[in-house]
């Protein structure tokens, strides 16, 4: 078998995109598909382009009253006592709660599917009725005939608080005499599985180990040690939380909601107010972005006790500032990594100490910080120490490859360093240590095939690395990233319509496409067209259970099931052939092109057998279930272009070109458009977003006028690669494709910053105050 | 709460006459109070163009008008620009261009780009992306937006 070296490449267009939309092509290797790898119109298109599809906040209802949240002016503060009475009196309103509305909860842990809650803590969250853990934390709820009156209604509430000093930096929050969150929190060691015994904020200790590494260090002939800041940052998805919910005198609760994972929140629902999973169905609305922030409750039981109280259906929405104070964040951190290479430029020994903020109560990645530090290098001795820590800052709740951008920051910066320190090419660097197949991660576990290097191979050929950079005060960098993607559980059903097309009902709330993206999967197993099938997101009655949109999970997952559910199809419809021509089913064959072929020549196509189906036994259902265990996780590496002004510290981006390895790409438009969409994400994190806050905990910034996502004038087109590793655990090789992309930004425009100006930045955001200090410090 | 007034205004066309609180915004009447739930509420405080609707020719954000205000105006939003017949040029091209994704923001970004292409038929980039800044989306990075956008203002031209 050649070596990956010996193997050929080239970069050519990818077929249907613009003239920035490339693909990485192996000679001899290019994959033969009628649907999969084609652009077709999105199902869902015309009703978002028309203003008709119905999100969240579009739900009406008869009777429909509007809800108000009463939400916390104190960072940290304990509950003395809380009095409604006025607020309940006011005209117009309906129904008054607090926590002591809702049944009281235990400690158990519940998986959410991209992360794990404490119930406990999950009900405090949503009302808090013991303390008040950061400013905008809910405390109590109003729902009346307008929201102008709730609102006026719920500022009558008195809430009697007993105010504390808040801790908002993780090393602070970590001292013996910082004030504690939770009285409940013990350390929890992992996975060691041993538990401390005092109160602390630091809620986990992940400790990972390979290989000798103080053999490794000491084998080393350039060592380099590094510490890293990155502030707490908001998903800013577009559209605000929101929920609507109608407990009915049946026992049922119906609640409208946009949300990643429907069925989460159904188990949310039911475990926070003590009913069946059965007794609650949850409707999914269009959903305006997630990007990990909506899977977790807020507003949903609450609007749910206000129904039950005032038997009528109750609208929550949070406006913007509510949605930064109290929602998404993902984890400000604090990060020492270092990473030691021989003379020959091969990595050694790495290791990394993690300190990621859990916010309000535990919960942060960082166990995936700790897996992902080091994931895309062959590391041989590791060892790695992750601490989750509560500060007084909302829950951090998952934000695309949670943990991973953090980290990589960390690595791809020293990477960079030691490229320039021992006169390495930065793309040279990664393709000697980059992890290949069979490759152990420090965190135990065997790569399957994997991209890594592909990627770095697609940078090499690109004409974006081949081209020259001239001019002064402009850099280029470049950075990898690894995310795991997931597999998890997809349930599609899929009717034949007696017209040839079939409907697919699936569970996978569609936030970027996935409709798409599932429907063309039954439709290449059928051998129909794509516009052929029509799939519809359906509520949690009318589905089996279907885990979150998340994780880059769905192409992969619900796709499986809907090729499950192709296949179950395939198998009925040559039942039906064989009744027709009585011949046995096994004699009758479905082949690619919708052509069902039976014994001396007998022929029908879809279309035709599809019309028959009511004479010969009734419609046909296909269905797939899966629980997936075979993601393929997957790379990418960018490469960035940046001039610095050396007056401002304001860096602009000059040419962007994303590189990724998806397995196979299903809607090429929709995945160019996760790897742009994810690049501007890290880079509005590298160059801009923070939460600012006062010494008191107030945060300062909650608009998008103040915390600043990129806008169109501050991006230049994002050029993607496409690189293609199919993953062996997907008929199609799907990998995943949504997370990675926010992964090397941060890096990439560090590695840019320094190559353009001369100053390494450890600290994000990577804004121009901070740029220009570094500058002028550079200029001492 | 202060009394409502009759407010009497044109919505895609079509004269209406509606009942607004002083203090509710356009953006809360078009939704709440008449149904248009095509225009979209990302912030409330105009930093993020979701509620873009065309007032008398003038890009807004409905969110920073007051019902009151729009009284004898003539209103375009999202609801109106599809002929009866199919799609706007624009709608088209965004579809074709993959130009959204979660498609929250799509609506205010087709309103601005419809006054783009009435102001200048052929815009560059550049002033694309300039006329596009106050429209913000989370989920595109904006490129396959601003290809969409020219695919637009060339249909608009030939």
């Amino acid at each position: 078998m050649a070596t990956v070296e010996d193997r050929q490449f080239r970069i050519e267009p990818f077929p249907g995109g613009t003239p920035g939309n490339l693909r990485l092509v192996e000679d001899g290797r290019l994959p033969d598909y009628d649907v999969v790898g084609t652009r077709p119109i999105r199902h869902d298109g015309t009703d978002k382009v028309t203003g008709r599809a119905r999100y969240g906040a579009d739900i009406k209802l008869s009777g429909l009253l509007q809800g108000y949240v009463l939400r916390s002016p104190h960072a940290h503060a304990r509950i003395k006592s809380i009095d409604t009475s006025k607020a309940a009196e006011v005209p117009g309103v309906h129904a008054v709660c607090t926590n002591a509305d809702m049944p009281s909860a235990d400690h158990r842990a519940g998986d959410l599917g991209e992360g794990i809650v404490d119930w406990y803590h999950l009900n405090q969250n949503v009302l808090a009725s013991d303390k008040v853990l950061y400013t905008g934390h809910a405390v109590a709820a109003v729902a009346a005939d307008s929201v102008h009156i709730a609102e006026e209604a719920a500022r009558l509430i008195e809430v009697e608080y007993e105010v504390l000093t808040p801790v908002l930096d993780v090393r602070e929050a970590r001292t013996a005499d910082a004030p504690v969150l939770n009285d409940d929190v013990r350390t929890d060691l992992q996975p060691a599985g041993e538990q401390g015994d005092t109160p602390t904020n630091v809620a986990k200790h992940f400790h990972y180990e390979k290989g000798d590494v103080d053999a490794g260090f000491a084998a080393a002939e350039l060592v380099i040690e590094r510490e890293f800041t990155t502030k707490t940052v908001h998903q800013g998805y577009i559209e605000p939380h929101t929920a609507t919910a109608l407990w009915s005198p049946d026992g049922k609760i119906t609640v409208w909601t946009s949300t990643q994972g429907s069925f989460m929140i159904r188990m949310q629902v039911a475990e926070l107010l003590g009913v069946p999973i059965s007794k609650v169905k949850v409707v999914p609305m269009e959903i305006g972005g997630g990007f990990g922030g909506k899977i977790a409750v807020y507003l949903q039981p609450v609007a749910a006790v206000l129904s039950k109280l005032s038997g009528r259906p109750v609208k929550l929405n949070m406006d913007r500032s509510n949605v930064f104070d109290a929602t998404g964040p993902t984890p400000g951190s604090y990060m020492k990594v270092k990473i030691g290479v021989d003379a020959d430029g091969m990595i050694t020994a790495g290791e990394a100490e993690l300190l990621f903020e859990a916010g309000a109560f535990p919960g942060s990645p960082i166990n995936p910080g700790c897996m992902c530090v080091f994931a895309c290098y062959d590391v041989p001795n590791g060892r790695i120490d992750g601490y989750d820590i509560c500060v007084n800052k909302p829950r951090s709740n998952a934000y695309r490859a949670p943990g991973s951008t953090h980290v990589a920051f960390a690595t791809e910066t020293i990477v960079d360093e030691i490229c320039e320190a021992r006169g390495i090419c930065p793309v040279e660097f990664r393709l000697k240590n980059a992890v290949k197949e069979g490759d152990e991660r420090v965190d135990g576990v065997t790569y399957p095939p994997i991209g890594m290097w592909e990627t770095i191979k697609a940078v090499e050929l690109s004409d974006h690395w081949q081209s020259s950079l001239d001019g002064p005060n402009r850099g280029r960098g470049i950075a990898s990233g690894f995310w795991f993607n997931f597999g998890g559980n997809s349930v599609v059903t899929a009717t034949v319509n007696e017209d040839g097309t079939v409907s697919l009902i699936e569970g996978s709330t569609d936030i970027g496409g996935t409709r798409a993206a599932v429907a063309m999967q039954l439709a290449e197993i059928l051998g129909i067209a794509a516009e052929d099938v029509t799939p519809t997101v359906v509520d949690t009655d009318s589905i089996g259970h279907t885990d979150v949109t998340g994780g880059s999970r769905t192409c992969h997952a619900t796709g499986l099931a809907a090729i499950k559910a192709a296949e179950d199809i395939q198998a009925q419809l040559c039942q039906r052939a064989a009744m027709l021509w009585d011949v046995e089913a096994d004699q009758v064959e479905y082949d690619g092109r919708a052509t069902l072929s039976g014994p001396e020549g007998k022929t029908i196509s879809f279309q035709e057998i599809a019309g028959k189906l009511t004479q010969t036994g009734g419609p046909v259902v296909g269905r797939g279930s899966v629980n997936a265990d075979k993601h393929g996780g997957a790379f990418g590496t960018h490469i960035a272009d940046v001039e610095v002004d050396p007056d401002t510290g304001k860096v602009q981006i000059l040419r962007y070109t994303v590189v990724q390895d998806v397995g196979t790409a299903i809607h090429p438009s929709y995945v160019e458009g996760q790897m742009q969409g994810g690049a501007a994400q890290g880079i509005g994190w590298a160059l801009n977003e923070e939460y600012h806050y006062g010494d008191d905990g107030h945060l300062h910034n909650a608009t998008f006028l103040d915390y600043r996502i990129p806008t169109c004038y501050d991006l230049p087109d994002i050029e993607t690669i496409i690189v293609e590793v199919p993953n062996p655990g997907h008929p199609f090789g799907v990998r995943g494709v949504g997370e990675v992309p926010i992964v090397p930004p941060p890096a990439a425009m560090a590695n840019a910053i320094y190559r353009a100006a001369g100053v390494r930045m450890r600290s994000l955001p990577m804004s121009p105050p901070k740029v220009l200090h570094e500058l002028l410090a550079s200029d001492e | 709460m202060a009394k409502q007034r009759i407010v009497s205004t044109s919505i895609n066309g079509d004269p209406v006459e509606f009942l607004a609180a002083p203090r509710q915004t356009l953006l809360e009447v078009l939704r709440d109070n008449l149904d248009l739930v095509g225009t979209k509420e990302g912030c409330s405080n105009g930093n993020c163009g979701a509620c873009t609707v065309i007032l008398d020719g003038r890009l807004v954000d409905s969110c920073l008008v007051l019902a009151v205000e729009v009284e004898g105006s003539e209103l375009e939003t999202i609801e109106g620009v599809a002929p009866i017949d199919g799609l706007h040029v624009i709608q088209d091209a965004f579809l074709d261009q993959a130009a959204l994704q979660c498609g929250i923001c799509t609506p205010g970004f087709i309103m601005s780009t419809k006054a783009l292409l009435e102001e200048n038929a052929s815009p560059s980039e550049d002033e694309i992306r300039f006329h596009l800044a106050g429209n913000l989306c989370r989920c595109t990075g904006y490129d396959k937006i601003v290809r969409a956008v020219q695919q637009a203002a060339e249909g608009v031209t030939h």
